[in-house]
C-alpha cells in the first residue's frame, strides 16, 4: 500500500463533509444577500456570489495542496511561520489599508488579503510545537509565560489595528490551554471577570448623586462595593476558618479583591479613554442602556427583524426582503447568519448551529484519538478557534453579544477569511491522517 | 492528572452554546410576532391608487366640472441636509426666504425622514414654470394632485367646494387618509360617496431607501380603483349661464324648474363666486375674504334665503279659499281700505281682479273666512281649528317643508301654526284679529325662492308638483331613487282656471304689474312680488310659468333692494323664459337695461 493511498484511506471524509456543506451553504446564502432583486447571474463573478465561488475554487485547491504536504512539514514550520506572521502583523500596522476603521488589510489592487487570518493557524501552530515538548504538560511557570506570549503577542499586534474580535479569538485558545492542564481556576476567574466587566459597564453608565462631590460616574459606587463589601466577606470567612488555613485565605482573598478593583479600573479607562463612542454605544445597547441616539441599535434591530421574521421554515430561499433589499448591513459578511435565519426560518438556523457543533465536537474527537501532542494542541487549537468566532458571530447576531465584527467560519463573504479557515482545518486533517504512523 | 476528562468540560461548553442559541432563536422566531411586524414594518409598503372622481355634466351633457392635475411641493428634511439653496428656492417660489424657512422648519419638527407639503396644489402653469429648476434642491419633489376645475365657473354654491378632508372627516369615515381631497359643500359634499369612486392599493416591497421594489406577493392582495360615477345634473347650462350674467352685480336668486319633472333647470344664488378661487395654493385667504364679503357669495340664497312672500302669496290663499268653499271664482269682496291698506283704482273685485290688482282687503277677507269658519262657537278655539286646516293646506304647497329635500342645505322656511301663536300670544288667546297679516303674504310666513319657484311649477301643473332636485343620473343608472316623488295639493285643477288666467293678466293685461315681462310669442302667466323692507328698497320677486298651457319652465326671481316686482325681477325672468324656449331673444333694450343695473339700485323704481 502506497502512502499516498494510506492517507486517503485515512482522511477524516466526514470531518471534509461537514466543512464543504458549510461553505456551500455559506456560499448560497451570499448569493441570495447580494442578489437584491436581480436574478442571479450564476456564472460572472461580478457578483459576491460569483467572487466567493472563486474561493470556493480557489480554497478547495489549498485544501488539496495541503493534504499533499507531509504532517512533518507544518511541526518544522511552526516557529518559522509564526515568527513570519508576526512580522507581517507589524507590517500591516505600517502598510496596510483602512476598511471599517481598523488597519487590518494589505490591498493588492482590487483585492486584498487579512494576514490576522492566517495569524491563527501559525499561532496554533506554534503553540502546539511548544507544548509537545518535553512531557509538554503546562506544569511549570516557564510554559505557562511562554504559552501566554505565543499567543498574546499576535493578539497584541491585532490589538494595535484594532480589531477587538480577532483578538477575542486569541482569547479562545484558553481552551486549548485548559486542556493541557492549565488549571480550571482560570474558568472560574473568566467567569468572576466577566462578571465585574458587566457590573462595571452597567454602574458605569449612570451616574449618581454623591454627597459633597455632586454628580458623577455611578463606578465608584461599584468600587466602593468591591473593597468595602469584599472586606467585610473576607473578614467574616477568616474569622470563621481553621486558623492554619487563615493567612492563606487572607492572601487569596486580598488578591481576588484587588485585582477585581484593578481590573474594573482598567475597564472604565478603556471604556471611556480608549474605545471610540460608536464602540461605546454598542456595549450599552447591548445592555439595554439608553444611549441617546436612536440609530445606535440600528444593525442589532434590523438583524433581530430578519431573523425573527423568518419563523418555523423562513421566506424561502431568495425571499427574505429584508436580505435582499440590504435592510441588514453587512449581511453578507459579519450578518450572513440573519439570511439564514430569515429564508430557512427557525429549522434551518438550528441546522445551521447544529453542523457547527457537530463539527466543533468532531474536531474535539480528532484532538483526541492522536497519539501526538502536537496534533492534538493543534486540534484543540483549531476547536477553539471555530468556537469563539461562532460565538461571537452568532451572539452578535442573536443581540446576545455585543456587534463586534468577525466573520461566521467558512459561511461569511471573504477569501482571507475563507483561506485562513481552509488551512487553519485542512492541516489539522493532514495531521489526522498520518495519526498511526507518527509519533511525536 | 487525568486531563483526557477536559474534553468533556470542552465539549459540553460547545453544545450549551449551541442550545442557549437554538432557544434564543425559538424565542425570536417562534415567540411573538413583534418581530415579524417589525420587519413588515419596514419592508412593505402600502400604495393607495386614488381614483378618478366622477365628473359633472349639464342636463344636454355639456361638461360642468372635470378634474385637472395640480401639484404638491413636497420637502424631506434628511435629504436636504446638505446643498438646499434656501435663498435660491424662495426666489424660486416666489416667497420670503424667512416664510421658506418657518416652512422648513415645520416639516422638521413633524419628522426629518418623512415628506411635508409645503406648497399645495400649484397649478399647471405655474409648476411648468419651476419644473426644471426643481433638481436643484435635494429633499423637494413633486406630487401629482387631481383638483376639481368648474370649466364654466357656473352654479358654484349648488356645486360646492372640493377640499382637503378636516380631522372629522379623517374620524368619521375610515375612506380617508390625512392629506385627502373630499367634497366639501354642495353637491360635491351630497354625492361624495358617488363620486369618489373606490381607492385601490399596491402593497410593495421597499428598499432600505423607501424605494419600491417588487410587487409583495406577486400582486395578490392589489386591487384596482375603480373611477368614481359622473353625475349628470338637470341644470342647462345655457340658461344657468346666461341666469348668471343676468344676476350679475345684483343681489338675490334665480330658481327655475322644469314643471313636469322637478328638474332645477338653473339655480343662481347673486352674488356668486368664481369656484377656482377655492382651488390652489391661495385657497383659504380666497375663503376668507368670501367669507367677510358683505354680499356673502358663499350663501346659497336661492335654497336658503328666506323672504316674507308677499302678495305672490295671494294666489295660495285663493286656491285654497275656492278649495275650501270660503269663495267662489265670481266672488266679489269690497276694498275696504279702512281695514287694511291697498292700492291702485280698484273697488269690488273678484279673485281674478284681486290677484292682478294685488287687493289686500279681499284676501284679509278670504283669510277671515277661511280662518273663522265657525267651527267652534268659541272665537279663540274657532280661530285655532281654522288656522290649523289651513296650516295643513299650505304645506302641502310646500311652504314649511324642504320640498323633499333633494338640494343641498335646502332651507323650509316657515309657516306659522297653532303652536306658534299659542307660544307667542298664549292658548286660547289669539283669534284672525291676531294674526291676519299673514292674510296677505306678510308677517311671520318666511318662503324661499326654491318654495317659490316650485309654487309656479305647481300652479303650472294645476295642482300637484315633483319634489324639486339637481341630478337627473348618476354613473348611468339613472336618476336616483326617490328624488322626484310625487306631491298633489289636494286642491280641485279647474279652481286653477281663474288664478292662471290672472297671472297671464298681470303679464298681458293693460297696466299689469308684470307688464315688463311681456314676450311676444310666449304666453307668459307670472305674479309680481315686493317685499317691504325697513330702511333699505323693496326686494323686486316675480314668479311665472310658460307657455301657459303645457308649460315648459317656472322660475322664481328675486332680487334684493331693487324696487317693486315687475321693475326688475319681471324682466328678468322673461329674458330666461325666452332665452329658454325660443331661438333667438327679442328684446335687446330689455337685456341692456338689465345687464346695466347694479347694486345698490336708486330708489326710483
Amino acid at each position: 500500500m502506497s502512502r499516498r493511498l494510506q492517507i486517503r484511506n485515512r482522511l477524516d471524509w466526514f470531518t471534509m463533509m461537514l466543512v464543504a456543506a458549510i461553505a456551500v451553504l455559506g456560499w448560497l446564502n451570499i448569493a441570495s444577500a447580494t442578489a437584491g432583486s436581480e436574478a442571479v447571474d450564476w456564472l460572472t463573478f461580478d457578483g459576491k456570489g460569483g467572487k466567493q465561488l472563486l474561493w470556493l475554487g480557489v480554497c478547495t485547491l489549498i485544501a488539496f495542496l495541503v493534504l499533499n504536504v507531509e504532517g512533518e512539514f507544518f511541526v518544522r514550520i511552526s516557529i518559522l511561520s509564526y515568527l513570519s506572521l508576526l512580522v507581517v502583523l507589524a507590517a500591516v500596522l505600517v502598510f496596510g489599508k483602512v476598511i471599517g476603521g481598523a488597519r487590518s488589510w494589505f490591498a493588492f489592487g482590487s483585492f486584498s488579503l487579512q494576514p490576522s487570518e492566517f495569524a491563527k493557524s501559525t499561532t496554533a501552530l506554534m503553540l502546539a510545537w511548544l507544548l509537545s515538548r518535553g512531557d509538554g504538560k503546562l506544569r511549570d511557570l516557564k510554559t505557562r509565560l511562554q504559552s501566554i506570549a505565543i499567543v498574546g503577542l499576535p493578539a497584541g499586534l491585532v490589538l494595535l489595528q484594532p480589531d477587538a474580535g480577532t483578538v477575542l479569538v486569541f482569547g479562545g485558545f484558553v481552551f486549548a490551554l485548559y486542556r493541557e492542564g492549565l488549571s480550571g481556576n482560570v474558568l472560574v476567574v473568566a467567569f468572576a471577570a466577566l462578571v465585574v466587566a458587566v457590573a462595571t459597564i452597567l454602574s458605569g453608565a449612570g451616574t449618581v448623586a454623591y454627597p459633597f462631590f455632586g454628580p458623577a460616574t455611578g463606578v465608584y459606587v461599584l468600587w466602593a462595593v468591591l473593597a468595602g463589601g469584599g472586606g467585610l466577606v473576607l473578614w467574616f470567612l477568616v474569622q470563621s476558618s481553621l486558623p492554619r488555613e487563615r493567612k492563606r485565605l487572607k492572601r487569596i482573598g486580598a488578591v481576588a479583591i484587588l485585582g477585581a478593583l484593578v481590573f474594573s479600573g482598567a475597564m472604565q479607562f478603556g471604556l471611556e479613554k480608549v474605545l471610540a463612542k460608536h464602540q461605546r454605544e454598542r456595549i450599552h445597547v447591548l445592555f439595554g442602556l439608553d444611549v441617546g441616539n436612536p440609530d445606535a441599535d440600528y444593525n442589532i434591530r434590523h438583524a433581530k427583524a430578519a431573523i425573527g421574521s423568518g419563523g418555523w421554515s423562513g421566506k424561502g430561499y431568495m425571499n427574505g426582503p429584508m436580505t435582499a433589499y440590504a435592510f441588514v448591513p453587512e449581511q453578507e459578511t459579519d450578518f450572513i447568519f440573519c439570511t439564514v435565519g430569515e429564508e430557512w426560518g427557525f429549522l434551518g438556523s438550528t441546522a445551521v448551529i447544529l453542523l457547527y457543533l457537530t463539527l466543533l465536537l468532531r474536531l474535539i474527537y480528532l484532538a483526541e484519538r492522536q497519539r501526538s501532542n502536537f496534533t492534538r494542541v493543534y486540534g484543540y487549537g483549531v476547536a477553539s478557534v471555530l468556537f469563539m468566532h461562532v460565538l461571537i458571530n452568532v451572539g452578535m447576531v442573536l443581540g446576545l453579544a455585543p456587534v463586534i465584527g468577525i466573520p461566521l467560519p467558512l459561511f461569511s463573504y471573504g477569501g482571507s477569511s475563507l483561506m485562513g479557515f481552509t488551512v487553519l482545518i485542512f492541516i489539522l486533517l493532514r495531521l489526522d491522517a498520518e495519526r498511526f504512523s507518527v509519533l511525536r | 492528572m487525568n486531563l483526557k476528562g477536559r474534553m468533556w468540560v470542552i465539549g459540553g461548553l460547545f453544545a450549551f452554546i449551541a442550545v442557549v442559541f437554538i432557544g434564543r432563536l425559538a424565542q425570536l422566531q417562534l415567540g411573538s410576532p413583534e418581530w415579524t411586524d417589525y420587519a413588515a414594518r419596514l419592508t412593505e409598503s402600502r400604495e393607495t391608487l386614488d381614483a378618478a372622481r366622477g365628473l359633472i355634466y349639464d342636463r344636454n351633457g355639456q361638461l360642468l366640472v372635470t378634474n385637472q392635475a395640480s401639484y404638491d411641493l413636497l420637502y424631506t428634511p434628511r435629504l436636504a441636509r446638505e446643498g438646499m439653496d434656501t435663498a435660491a428656492f424662495a426666489a424660486l417660489l416666489g416667497w420670503k426666504r424667512e416664510a421658506l424657512e418657518a416652512a422648513f422648519a415645520k416639516a422638521d419638527a413633524y419628522a426629518s425622514y418623512r415628506p411635508s407639503i409645503i406648497v399645495r396644489q400649484l397649478p399647471a402653469a405655474e409648476y411648468a414654470r419651476i419644473s426644471g429648476e426643481l433638481w436643484r434642491f435635494p429633499g423637494v419633489k413633486e406630487r401629482t394632485r387631481a383638483v376639481r376645475s368648474n370649466q364654466a365657473g357656473l352654479a358654484a354654491q349648488l356645486i360646492g367646494s372640493f377640499g382637503e378632508t378636516s380631522a372629522d372627516d379623517l374620524k368619521n369615515d375610515a375612506f380617508y387618509r390625512l392629506g385627502d381631497y373630499k367634497g366639501k359643500s354642495g353637491l360635491e359634499l351630497q354625492y361624495e360617496r358617488e363620486l369618489r369612486g373606490r381607492k385601490g392599493v399596491r402593497y410593495h416591497l421597499v428598499d432600505v431607501r423607501n424605494n419600491y421594489q417588487l410587487p409583495l406577493e406577486g400582486g395578490r392582495r392589489d386591487t384596482l380603483a375603480v373611477a368614481g360615477a359622473d353625475l349628470t345634473l338637470t341644470l342647462d347650462r345655457d340658461l344657468q349661464a346666461y341666469a348668471e350674467r343676468l344676476m350679475a352685480g345684483k343681489r338675490g336668486s334665480v330658481v327655475a324648474i322644469e314643471p313636469a319633472t322637478g328638474e332645477v333647470l338653473a339655480l343662481v344664488s347673486a352674488p356668486t363666486y368664481d369656484p377656482d378661487l377655492l382651488i390652489g395654493p391661495k385657497r383659504s385667504a380666497h375663503y376668507d375674504s368670501l367669507l367677510h364679503n358683505p354680499g356673502q357669495p358663499l350663501y346659497n340664497r336661492a335654497l336658503r334665503g328666506t323672504y316674507r312672500p308677499g302678495s305672490i302669496f295671494k294666489m295660495v290663499q285663493g286656491l285654497i279659499a275656492l278649495d275650501e268653499g270660503a269663495i267662489r271664482t265670481n266672488t266679489r269682496i269690497p276694498c275696504d281700505r279702512n281695514i287694511i291698506g291697498c292700492h291702485g283704482p280698484h273697488s269690488y273685485d273678484n279673485l281674478s281682479e284681486a290677484i292682478v290688482h294685488s287687493c289686500n282687503p279681499y284676501f284679509h277677507e278670504v283669510m277671515k273666512r277661511m280662518v273663522q269658519a265657525r267651527r267652534s262657537n268659541n272665537l279663540f278655539e274657532d280661530a285655532a281649528l281654522g288656522l290649523g286646516n289651513w296650516t295643513e293646506r299650505i304645506k302641502r304647497f310646500g311652504f314649511g317643508t324642504d320640498l323633499g329635500g333633494q338640494l343641498p342645505g335646502v332651507r323650509p322656511g316657515s309657516v306659522p301654526d297653532t303652536t306658534y301663536y299659542n307660544g307667542i300670544y298664549g292658548q286660547r288667546s289669539w283669534a284672525f284679529s291676531t294674526i291676519y297679516s299673514i292674510a296677505i303674504g306678510e308677517g311671520e310666513l318666511l318662503t324661499t325662492p326654491l318654495q317659490m319657484a316650485n309654487l309656479a311649477a305647481t300652479i303650472g301643473n294645476r295642482g300637484w308638483y315633483r319634489t324639486p332636485h339637481a341630478v337627473r343620473d348618476v354613473g348611468g343608472r339613472g336618476k336616483p331613487l326617490g328624488v322626484d316623488s310625487l306631491v298633489t295639493t289636494g286642491v280641485d285643477p279647474e279652481l286653477f282656471d281663474p288664478v292662471i288666467s290672472a297671472m297671464q293678466q298681470v303679464v298681458e293685461g293693460v297696466g299689469g304689474t308684470g307688464r315688463r315681462a311681456r314676450t311676444p310669442g310666449i304666453s307668459i302667466c307670472g305674479k309680481t312680488g315686493t317685499v317691504q323692507n325697513t330702511n333699505a328698497l323693496e326686494h323686486s320677486v316675480f314668479m311665472a310659468f310658460a307657455p301657459m298651457d303645457n308649460p315648459q319652465i317656472a322660475l322664481s326671481v328675486y332680487v334684493e333692494n331693487a324696487g317693486s316686482g315687475g321693475s326688475w325681477a319681471a324682466p328678468i325672468a322673461a329674458q330666461l323664459i325666452e332665452s329658454y324656449l325660443a331661438d333667438s331673444l327679442s328684446n335687446p333694450e330689455r337685456e341692456a337695461r338689465i345687464l346695466a343695473a347694479r347694486d345698490p339700485f336708486p330708489e326710483t323704481p
